[in-house]
């Protein structure tokens, strides 16, 4: 574990990154080339350890691929109305030279076309990491649409092309839909349409919302989803026009990426005190690169509020941590915590459980230069096979395949 | 830890809390009257305010009671909670043997679209409180209230009461109409800092935002227990617009936004900067050791860890208790009691400085009982 500290708090001494560059830029020039060492050897995980990776991107190489799964109204008004608009949900989100949203090595015409996206995939996660499955979603996010219409249509457009260009070309892959969170009902028939595909495991919400997920007016959603066996995965991003903070519109992207923190535990204490998971108890949630080192204090804070305070929500029938460790999980990345040893093992105990987090290499986000570092710190073999497996396995039901 | 509730009344003082210096850093304090501030007012302002008030306000939350007072802070003369000066000697500063109280009245004029108004309605609360708290009540210290979003005219009521020293800070809500660090409010950090005094920032919302990003939550329970996020998006605002760079002799208080949150949200800003600072390159220090500086912050409420050990852990990770100023939030519901708020493990002398040396430190305020012993 000191060796981890030490690594992360000289990021430019590591021979890794440069290594891995090296590594990615060569598969480049001849994508034939076998990669020697993976990154999976490099975070020392055991060929025998299962590994699912809860957060992967298709990422989008253009609206051109999305048109064809238009319906022809729609495919002229895109073409018609100005293309760079429709491409715009999948940029906005993560400014696309942001050091955080592409990693180094990910050479620029990775995403040329949805083949060479997914061969990406294939070889920097599937192999690399020897993933037994991937958790797959565009962040496409129709949200930024005003016109339902146009949301709906670009929301199924996004997920027939995952069905038939990611999942049902790799048997690897499991995928997550978008929807049009700010229209629940269109977002309930999108659900019924594609939400019993036997890839399809996960229901995406951008994090970004104009009104709370707990709100009642969300679980037709959340019981959409429960009915098909599928978990509601809240994720990093969005773009529903109103400030993405409580204090109005932040100077910095850096802001808002550290305000992502906050904005995810208003949506988890709205989840819990609206009582979704009294209504719909097969709700399970992922909280998608929202980081967790804020969790023990937020349920402080939540539990001694609800002594006082749970007269106006008797739904909440017990603490709301319960429903936490019942419901709910997080993927591991982005790692927000502390690098010294003993606040490291100190948030592992504050937290208190090993059932809470999912690998995710996030990729091709970059939130860790050594592979070594996708694996948050502190963590002894058992808890690292329930973080590398077991936990994504149970929560996505992976079991039967 | 115990959440103090409105059915357990406030116990009278013992050795341990009469022994130290006292500093009660949140008491909020309510006109007796509904002309008792307008009184302060131009007679424009004042036909304003009977024809047209109005508040952007939005987050309207029934608070569990009343004004979300204790059921026992009403004062037998009929006046509402926090109205009544010998109600609050009595009930309050006698019983507990407080040193100094600081005021943070329930209403903050920054609530006003109306920019001129708002300045008018602040320095006509400043005059009552001036009037009806601090000359009588020498135990009282004040919070210069401020039209925060009419940064020059703040900017004026900070020159005119800061030579004052009975205030002791410039007092914001946490629902500014933008992140607090923009340039937008540096006239009011610039003025803080040539007077010398602390800027507060308060719990609540009082502009035309929804408190989350994500729009208004359905429950008292959410604004409550969710009012770390608004701070938690206000610090963040200060690292990165660089403010205490800017401006390096200014301290920043938190009040009654809890304070465990800021051990992770130091960690997940330090993850930040390290991946993205090259957008913010006038931030030069690492976010964590600028917060350990720089922040200071009120007891009440206090997070609730099942292990109080994980609270005292946070303290450390904080940079120790030198920071932390305790608070009671008299006279509202979840009010916490000298005596029992503090965890039991504190050592003697970290209970010193919460109860009171901190708060005297960074106030500047005379030890009475020293002047006592001088005598």
């Amino acid at each position: 574990l000191e060796a981890t500290a030490a690594r992360r708090a000289a990021p430019a001494a590591r021979v890794s990154v440069v290594a891995l560059s090296a590594l990615a830029s060569e598969a480049d020039s001849a994508a034939a080339t076998p990669t020697t060492i993976s990154a999976r050897e490099r975070a020392g995980i055991g060929s025998g350890e299962t590994l699912i990776d809860a957060d992967v991107h298709a990422v989008l190489p253009g609206i051109d691929a999305l048109v064809p799964y238009l319906p022809a109204q729609w495919r002229e008004y895109v073409t018609l109305w100005g293309a760079t608009y429709f491409f715009r949900p999948s940029q906005i989100s993560y400014p696309p030279s942001a050091p955080t949203s592409r990693r180094a090595g990910v050479a620029a015409d990775s995403t040329a076309s949805t083949a060479s996206a997914l061969e990406h995939v294939r070889r920097d996660v599937l192999d690399a990491w020897g993933a037994d499955r991937a958790i797959i979603s565009c962040p496409y996010f129709v949200d930024m649409f005003h016109s339902p219409y146009v949301a709906e249509a670009m929301a199924s457009a996004a997920n027939d092309w995952l069905i038939a260009e990611w999942l049902e070309r790799e048997p690897r892959l499991r995928g997550s839909i978008v929807v049009s969170a700010n229209q629940p009902e269109l977002a309930v028939r999108e659900i019924e349409r594609v939400g019993e595909h036997p890839a399809v495991v996960q229901v995406m919400l951008p994090v970004r919302s104009f009104r709370p997920y707990g709100n009642p007016i969300f679980h037709p959603v959340f019981t959409a989803a429960a009915a098909r066996g599928l978990a509601v995965g809240i994720h990093y991003g969005g773009w529903p026009g109103n400030a993405p903070t409580g204090v109005g519109w932040p100077s910095y992207y850096i802001e808002e990426w550290v305000a992502r923190g906050s904005l995810f535990q208003s949506q988890l204490m709205s989840l819990i005190a609206e009582g979704l998971f009294a209504r719909v108890p097969d709700a399970r949630v992922a909280l998608v690169e929202a980081g967790w080192s804020w969790l023990p204090p937020f349920l402080w804070r939540f539990d001694k509020d609800w002594k006082g305070l749970r007269r106006e929500t008797p739904w909440v029938d017990r603490l709301p941590s319960s429903y936490v460790a019942e419901h709910v999980r997080f993927t591991a990345q982005p790692y927000d915590g502390p690098l010294a040893e003993r606040d490291v093992a100190l948030l592992h105990e504050q937290i208190g459980s090993e059932d809470l987090l999912m690998f995710a290499t996030d990729y091709p986000h970059w939130h860790y230069d050594d592979p070594a570092d996708a694996l948050p710190p502190g963590i002894d073999a058992g808890f690292r096979a329930k973080i590398l497996a077991t936990t994504a396995k149970t929560f996505y039901r992976l079991e039967a395949g | 830890l115990t959440v103090a509730t409105t059915e357990s009344p406030t116990r009278p003082p013992d050795a341990t809390t009469t022994r130290t210096l006292l500093v009660d850093c949140d008491v909020h304090l309510a006109p007796a009257t509904a002309d008792s501030v307008p009184a302060h007012l131009p007679a424009r302002w004042r036909e304003h305010n009977a024809v047209f008030f109005r508040t952007y306000q939005g987050d309207f939350y029934p608070r569990r009671s009343e004004y979300g007072e204790r059921f026992d802070s009403w004062p037998p003369s009929g006046l509402r909670p926090g109205a009544d000066l010998d109600f609050l000697r009595e009930q309050h500063l006698d019983a507990w043997g407080i040193d100094y109280a600081v005021i943070t009245p329930v209403t903050h004029p920054a609530n006003q679209a109306n920019l001129e108004f708002s300045a008018a309605l602040a320095r006509a609360m400043n005059e009552w409180q001036v009037e009806t708290w601090l000359d009588p009540e020498p135990r009282l210290r004040g919070s210069i209230l401020v039209p925060s979003e009419y940064p020059e005219r703040a900017a004026e009521e900070i020159d005119r009461w800061a030579a004052d020293r009975r205030f002791s800070q410039v007092y914001l809500y946490a629902g500014t109409n933008q992140p607090v660090g923009r340039r937008h409010y540096w006239k009011i950090f610039e003025a803080a800092e040539r007077n010398g005094i602390p800027v507060a920032m308060h719990f609540g919302t009082c502009g035309p935002n929804f408190p989350t990003g994500s729009g208004y939550p359905s429950y008292y329970l959410e604004d409550h227990a969710g009012a770390s996020t608004m701070f938690q998006d206000q610090v963040t605002s200060l690292v990165f617009e660089g403010v205490f760079h800017q401006f390096p002799a200014l301290d920043f208080v938190l009040v009654e936004g809890g304070f465990a949150w800021l051990a992770p949200l130091m960690w997940r800003l330090d993850a930040a900067w390290r991946k993205l600072r090259t957008e913010v390159p006038h931030v030069d220090r690492l976010p964590s050791e600028v917060i350990r500086e720089r922040l200071w912050y009120t007891s009440q409420p206090m997070e609730e860890p099942p292990n109080p050990d994980h609270l005292a852990a946070i303290l450390e990770q904080l940079g120790g208790d030198s920071q932390l100023m305790f608070a009671t939030d008299y006279p509202h519901w979840d009010f916490d009691a000298p005596d029992t708020a503090l965890p039991s493990r504190l050592t003697d002398e970290s209970r010193r400085r919460i109860l009171g040396g901190n708060a005297q430190r960074l106030y500047g305020l005379a030890d009475p009982r020293a002047a006592a012993a001088d005598a």
